[in-house]
């Protein structure tokens, strides 16, 4: 199939890996963001406890017999305690000097204005530690005493939970990758459909059909189909201008061949040296082989004209075979061949009868022609199964162990020709008759082993 | 939390004597095992003579392995730890919140095994405190000093009891003295947490011209030896290892609540055999947790509590939460509100 074409890649290979690279990139993305997300949500979440946290602290502050008092609630440090295992800091300080707690806990690098707060994240005592610093100004003694507390947590449980959250989102990243690579190939494989049922159409067509392709194809395929159809016009046009100028050529030699014949035989009349009636005779024969040859190439022409525009009519074969039997009859009489026909009723097919009575005749004028002084040939007809049979038997000597396929190839004849006028074109032409009405056409040697039995088998409608 | 045996108090002297290198106040300095094993040094709150059982059962599974078990204060045990760094491997203590700041301020390790599995999750925090036992902070009286009245079973009842019979009990009541004793300033300040009938009791207490004691050892003999009527927050577990004063004392576990305490154990950041020490603490786990019982455990095994279940019975919290009341200001406001409710002249 791909003999002398390059191949460039695969268009479903390609859309495939596009799809899964863009399938990669945003599971990818998903993940940094989900990540990014949960990292956002843990940390405000840590922080709005510790604020709590700070708030509550805070609100314990008072001032009593112009000191400043701190009176930490229990709840304070224990609700840090029940969201996770960490360690907890915590200071209250003022002007400079603390109060209560840690006293070398890091300070935040922000400056915190009263009533509000800020978060840092620290290193302490060698390990990382979120940080809330607030901010509220008292009045002490009359003189404005900003009050700093800072309450810090360890961040092991929220790294735990960052893990957790990860493998979370790496399972959904992951998973969304999944899902999108199998879209990916069926995605692939669907867009590429039309392509290959197109393929399929064109390349199931028989050797004959020149039709435009007329089945409905994407938008993006109409160009590549228009040109295809384009194509197929220039061939068709190319073909049958050949075949009409075979068909006008073979025409135009019939004609003065018919007259140089008759020119021929009446010479042959006058002539009495035998060496010139020897010549003339051979003459006369060269002449008949031409003229059935440009007799079989009219059929031919018009056995092609006619099955590109098949007519379908119902047809009894039984009755065109007998017809055909009783026309030649005399002819087969000439070498005392008895030419028998033997048929029973049969159903009636849909085709052309003229094409088929061609081909049938085709079949029997070589049957004729080929067999031997006193031979038989036995013409039957009969149905078998879902088809109709046309077996012509003859004791002309078969065709031996030759390709029976290659001798209805155009201008192939058997090994038993040679002194036998002929064209080769009689089992072509019969070939494409039968298989433009979707049957075969079937060589093989008679039953008696002394000649061949070609089957011409048509499928009931 | 010292028992006062005589033979122990003359070894206290004579360590206290001989032991000039420490700097902290040891009570009790004992050596089990070998003398050129490998050493697992322990620092305890627990008196010797609790443990040796637990201690000797261990080295049973561990030949090779001698321990070297220091008891102290608790107070002393923090001295000897954050402000002396002296070198132990283990600190046992049933000072829960002095536990927690160690493990708060780094100065411990973590660990990890099956026995730590076996154990509740209040059992436990963050891996580096382990909970050992359940000792209840019970009250206990002379049932001598009750004759013809009823036994009181909450606080409400005895608060009523007072009320009634003020003269009968009045300077025969007793209870740690928080500015003093570490453990009766947790049960102190968990009873106030945990219920505004504390201050209320406290308060009548205080009418009554109530003792101030030092330990539970001293209050159990006072109430067997018939100086006071009531202790209040007494260490249960203690009052029950006296089996010599069985008949003297009664010991209630107040229905509205009995806070436990829970001695603890973590690992030393300084531990020279921290694997040995894990499975120190995994030994202390299996007899405190796990079954069957063992008759060396010298502790009595309460069923297991839930922390959401509302029974008498509350496990002190293991967290963050304790540090609240070792904060200096913090300490400074309840003593000041206690002394003023207790001591009312």
């Amino acid at each position: 199939m791909t003999d002398g074409l390059q191949i460039s890649g695969s268009l479903r290979r390609r859309l495939t890996l596009q799809l899964v690279g863009s399938a990669a990139f945003l599971a990818m993305l998903l993940f940094f963001a989900v990540l990014a997300f949960a990292r956002d949500v843990a940390q405000q979440t840590h922080d709005s406890i510790l604020l709590a946290s700070a708030t509550s602290i805070m609100d314990s502050v008072s001032v009593q017999a112009d000191e400043i008092t701190v009176d930490i609630p229990y709840a304070a440090l224990s609700m840090l305690g029940n969201v996770s295992d960490d360690r907890v800091f915590y200071r209250v300080a003022t002007r400079g000097q603390v109060l209560t707690g840690y006293q070398d806990l890091p300070s935040t690098s922000q400056s915190v204005r009263s009533g509000h707060s800020a978060f840092d994240t620290l290193i302490y005592k060698g390990d990382s530690i979120r940080m809330v610093t607030s901010s509220r100004r008292l009045s002490l003694n009359g003189a404005p005493a900003d009050i700093i507390i800072s309450v810090a947590q360890t961040r092991d449980g929220q790294a735990a939970q960052l893990t957790q959250l990860a493998r979370s989102a790496l399972q959904l990243g992951l998973g969304f990758f999944l899902v999108a690579t199998v879209l990916a190939f069926w995605t692939a494989q669907s867009s590429i459909r039309p392509l290959k049922q197109l393929t399929e159409a064109v390349s199931r067509r028989g050797p004959k059909d020149l039709r435009p392709v007329r089945r409905p194809v994407p938008s993006e395929m109409v160009p590549l189909v228009l040109s295809l159809n384009q194509f197929i016009a220039r061939l068709r046009v190319s073909l049958s201008r050949s075949e009409d100028f075979i068909a006008e050529a073979a025409h135009r030699v019939r004609t003065p061949l018919a007259t140089v014949r008759a020119q021929a035989e009446i010479t042959l009349l006058r002539v009495d040296k035998p060496e010139n009636r020897a010549s003339l005779r051979e003459m006369i024969r060269a002449i008949d082989e031409s003229s059935r040859a440009a007799g079989q190439l009219l059929d031919h022409a018009m056995v092609t004209f006619r099955t590109d525009s098949l007519e379908r009519k119902a047809i009894d074969l039984g009755d065109l075979t007998r017809e055909l039997v009783d026309r030649l009859h005399p002819i087969a009489e000439l070498k005392d061949i008895a030419l028998t026909y033997d048929g029973s009723p049969l159903p009636q097919i849909t085709g052309d009868q003229i094409l088929i009575q061609n081909a049938v005749r085709n079949i029997l004028d070589n049957a004729i022609k080929y067999s031997p002084y006193e031979s038989a040939i036995q013409v039957s007809t009969r149905q078998s199964g879902n088809t109709v049979l046309i077996q012509v038997e003859d004791e002309a000597g078969g065709f031996a162990d030759m390709d029976t396929d290659a001798l209805t190839h155009r201008f192939v004849r058997g090994k038993n020709a040679a002194g036998t006028i002929g064209s080769g074109l009689g089992l072509t032409i019969a070939r494409e008759v039968v298989e433009a009405h979707g049957g075969t056409l079937i060589i093989e040697t008679s039953r008696s082993g002394a000649g061949a039995c070609v089957s011409l088998s048509f499928p009931l409608a | 939390m010292r028992i006062p045996f005589i033979s122990l108090g003359l070894i206290t002297a004579l360590v206290t004597l001989a032991g000039s290198a420490w700097a902290f106040e040891v009570e009790e300095h004992r050596h089990f095992g070998a003398d050129n094993a490998r050493t697992l040094k322990i620092l305890s709150t627990t008196d010797t003579e609790l443990l040796a059982p637990l201690i000797d059962s261990f080295l049973q599974r561990y030949p090779g392995v001698a321990i070297d078990y220091t008891s102290a204060t608790s107070a002393e045990v923090m001295k000897a730890i954050m402000v002396e760094g002296q070198q132990f491997d283990l600190a046992l203590s049933s000072a829960m919140d002095l536990q927690i700041k160690l493990a708060n301020d780094g100065y411990t390790r973590t660990h990890h095994s099956d026995a730590v599995e076996l154990i509740p999750v209040w059992a436990t925090w963050r891996n580096h405190v382990f909970a050992f036992s359940q000792e209840p902070a019970s009250i206990v009286i002379s049932p001598a000093a009750f004759a013809g009245l009823e036994i009181p079973r909450s606080r409400q009842q005895l608060i009523s009891l007072l009320r009634k019979h003020p003269d009968r009990f009045r300077g025969r009541i007793g209870t740690y003295d928080v500015a003093t004793s570490g453990l009766g300033y947790l049960f102190a300040t968990q009873d106030a947490r945990t219920s505004e009938s504390y201050w209320r009791l406290m308060e009548i207490m205080g009418g009554l011209k109530i003792k101030l004691y030092c330990c539970s050892g001293d209050m159990i003999e006072s109430v067997a030896n018939g100086d006071i009527a009531v202790a209040y927050n007494v260490l249960g577990s203690y009052a029950r290892a006296r089996k010599d004063l069985a008949t003297r004392i009664e010991i209630i576990e107040p229905e509205d609540y009995t806070n436990m305490m829970l001695r603890t154990a973590v690992i030393l950041q300084t531990a020279e055999h921290p694997n040995l020490a894990g499975a120190f603490i995994d030994h202390l786990l299996r007899a405190a947790w796990d079954s069957p019982e063992l008759p060396e455990y010298p502790f009595y095994r309460y069923p297991i509590a839930e922390l959401a279940q509302n029974a008498p019975f509350r496990p002190i919290q293991l967290g963050p939460g304790l540090l609240v009341f070792l904060d200096h200001l913090k300490r400074k406001r309840f003593l000041a509100e206690w002394h003023s409710t207790v001591q009312q002249n």
